[in-house]
C-alpha cells in the first residue's frame, strides 16, 4: 500500500475550498507533502505538483494568478515532471472556461471547460451538478492506460464526480478517460506528456482513487 | 452514468452513534467509528455524520469524530447539525469533511446558503430538510429534529435554497424515520420534479424495493441509518438488490 520510500509532492494551496483530504489521501500513499499557498515559497521547482481544486473556474483563476501560481505551473510545464490537476484545478489547464462567462485558463492542454449537457442522450433533463460515481472507459484513442496515473486501474472502474462543468479537449489524443452520464460523453481524465487531470477525485475514491495517486507518485 | 448512490446516515450525539424513531426515543448503538469503518468496507459510496443534538444546544461535538474518520475513510463525508456560520463550515472542512448538511441556520437566515456556496462552492452545500407530512401531497419543514414547525412548505423552501446555491438535498421524511415502513415515495417526486440539485432520501428504507420506486422518481441517492445499524442488512447486500432491480449502483 505504502510506498517504500516517501516521495515529496508539493500541493497548490489558492485559498479556494478544501485541500486537506487531498493531502491526507497523498499521505496514506506515502507521499511528504508541502502544502504552498503563494509561489514566491517555492524556490525550486519541485518534484512533482498537484493543483487540487473546488469552486468556480474564474475564481481559482483570479486567485492563482493573485498568488503567482500560474507562472509557477507553465514553468513547471516545461520540465516534463508529474503534474496533477483534480475538478477545477484539471479544467484550469485548458485554454477557457465558460463558467459565469468565458474566462482564460492556463492554456497547457487546448481546448475548452464546457457544461455537463443538462440533457441525456434521449433528451431528457437529468440532475446537474452531476454527482457520484461513474465508471472510467478507455477512449477509442487510447489503447493502454499502462505508464499514466491510470497505470493500476481496469476499465469500467467506477470514481467518484461532482460537477457541473467538464473539460472538452480539442485533440482526441489528450483525453486518457471518459464516462458516460447517461449515454453522454464526459472527458474524465486528461493527459499531456506528464501533465495530468483528472475531473473526477481520486482522493474520495475510494481504494482506486488511491491507486491513481500512488501510481502518480510512481511516476 | 451515475448510479444510485447508498449513504449510511450516522446520527450522533456526544461520543456515540444513536438510533430513534422519528427522530425520537434515542438508544444508543456504538462506537460511530467503528461503524464508519465497517461501512466504508462494505462498499458505501458516501457518509453522513449528523450530531442531532447539535442544535439545541448550539454547538457541534463532531470535529474529533470526523478527523478520525477521515484519516481512514476516502470516500466524501458530510457533516450535519448545528452548523451556523461560515465559520463553522470552515471548522467542518479543516476536520475533513466534504460537505455540509445544513437546516435550522438556513432557514433561520437563507443568505448562509449563498455564502457557503460561494465561498467554498455548491457541491459542499447541502441542504438537510426534515418534512412532515401535513396534508397528502404537502410537507412541511421542521427544525431541530423534528420538534419546531416553520411553517415553511418543503416543496418550496427547496426550490428557494436550490436558488440560492444549495447543490445537493438531504431529504428527510420524518414521519418514515426509523420506522423501515418505507421511504415516502411521494415526497420524493414532489421534490424531484421542481429542483434539478441530486436529491437524497432518507427516513424509512426498509423495503429493497424502495430503491427502485425512490429511483424512478428521480431520487440521486438513499440514506440509510437503522436497516444498517441493526445489522439488518449490509451496504453490499443493498447494493446487490439495487443491481438486480436493474438499477446502476458501485459494486
Amino acid at each position: 500500500m505504502t510506498a517504500l520510500k516517501s516521495q515529496a509532492v508539493t500541493v497548490i494551496d489558492y485559498g479556494i475550498g478544501n485541500l486537506l483530504n487531498v493531502v491526507r489521501a497523498l499521505q496514506h500513499c506515502g507521499a511528504e507533502v508541502a502544502v504552498v499557498d503563494n509561489a514566491t515559497q517555492v524556490a525550486d521547482l519541485p518534484d512533482r505538483l498537484v493543483l487540487p481544486g473546488v469552486g468556480a473556474f474564474a475564481d481559482g483563476m483570479l486567485e492563482l494568478k493573485a498568488r503567482g501560481f500560474d507562472d509557477l505551473v507553465k514553468r513547471f510545464a516545461l520540465t516534463e515532471r508529474p503534474f496533477l490537476g483534480i475538478c477545477v484545478g484539471a479544467q484550469m489547464l485548458f485554454d477557457v472556461g465558460e463558467e459565469f462567462g468565458d474566462h482564460a485558463g492556463l492554456g497547457l492542454i487546448p481546448g475548452r471547460v464546457m457544461p455537463v449537457p443538462f440533457v441525456d442522450l434521449s433528451g431528457h433533463v437529468h440532475r446537474i451538478p452531476h454527482i457520484g460515481w461513474s465508471a472510467l472507459q478507455k477512449p477509442v484513442s487510447r489503447s493502454s492506460w499502462k505508464h499514466t496515473i491510470l497505470d493500476r486501474i481496469e476499465q469500467l472502474e467506477p470514481m467518484y464526480f461532482v460537477h457541473s462543468f467538464a473539460p472538452v479537449p480539442t485533440h482526441e489524443e489528450h483525453r486518457l478517460a471518459d464516462t458516460y452520464y447517461n449515454g453522454v460523453r464526459i472527458c474524465a481524465a486528461v493527459a499531456s506528456g506528464s501533465i495530468y487531470g483528472c475531473q473526477f477525485h481520486p482522493e474520495r475514491s475510494a481504494q482506486h482513487g488511491l491507486d491513481i495517486l500512488s501510481a502518480f507518485l510512481a511516476l | 452514468m451515475a448510479g444510485l448512490r447508498i449513504i449510511p446516515r450516522l446520527d450522533v450525539k456526544g461520543d456515540n452513534l444513536i438510533k430513534g424513531i422519528r427522530l425520537e426515543g434515542l438508544r444508543v448503538v456504538g462506537d460511530p467509528h467503528a461503524f464508519a469503518l465497517r461501512y466504508y468496507a462494505q462498499g458505501a459510496d458516501e457518509i453522513i455524520f449528523m450530531d442531532i443534538v447539535a442544535s439545541l444546544y448550539q454547538r457541534n461535538n463532531l470535529t474529533s469524530i470526523i478527523a478520525r474518520a477521515a484519516d481512514q475513510i476516502y470516500i466524501p463525508i458530510t457533516v450535519g447539525g448545528g452548523i451556523r456560520s461560515l465559520n463553522d463550515v470552515h471548522t467542518m472542512l479543516r476536520s475533513g469533511a466534504d460537505k455540509v448538511a445544513i437546516n435550522t441556520a438556513a432557514i433561520a437566515r437563507p443568505e448562509l446558503i449563498s455564502e457557503v456556496s460561494n465561498r467554498f462552492g455548491s457541491q459542499c452545500m447541502v441542504l438537510s430538510v426534515e418534512a412532515k407530512r401535513t396534508g397528502p401531497k404537502t410537507w412541511e419543514a421542521y427544525t431541530d429534529n423534528g420538534r419546531e414547525h416553520t411553517g415553511l412548505d418543503v416543496v418550496e423552501w427547496i426550490e428557494r435554497a436550490v436558488k440560492l446555491g444549495a447543490g445537493e438535498v438531504l431529504l428527510t421524511a420524518v414521519d418514515q424515520e426509523g420506522t423501515r415502513k418505507g421511504l415516502d415515495i411521494e415526497l420524493m417526486r414532489a421534490v424531484n420534479a421542481r429542483v434539478s440539485v441530486p436529491v437524497i432520501a432518507s427516513g424509512g428504507f426498509g423495503d429493497p424495493l424502495d430503491l427502485k420506486r425512490a429511483s424512478d422518481v428521480g431520487t440521486s441517492a438513499i440514506a440509510i441509518a437503522d436497516a444498517l445499524h441493526w445489522q439488518r442488512t449490509t451496504v453490499g447486500e443493498i447494493k446487490l438488490h439495487a443491481r438486480q432491480q436493474g438499477l446502476e449502483v458501485r459494486l
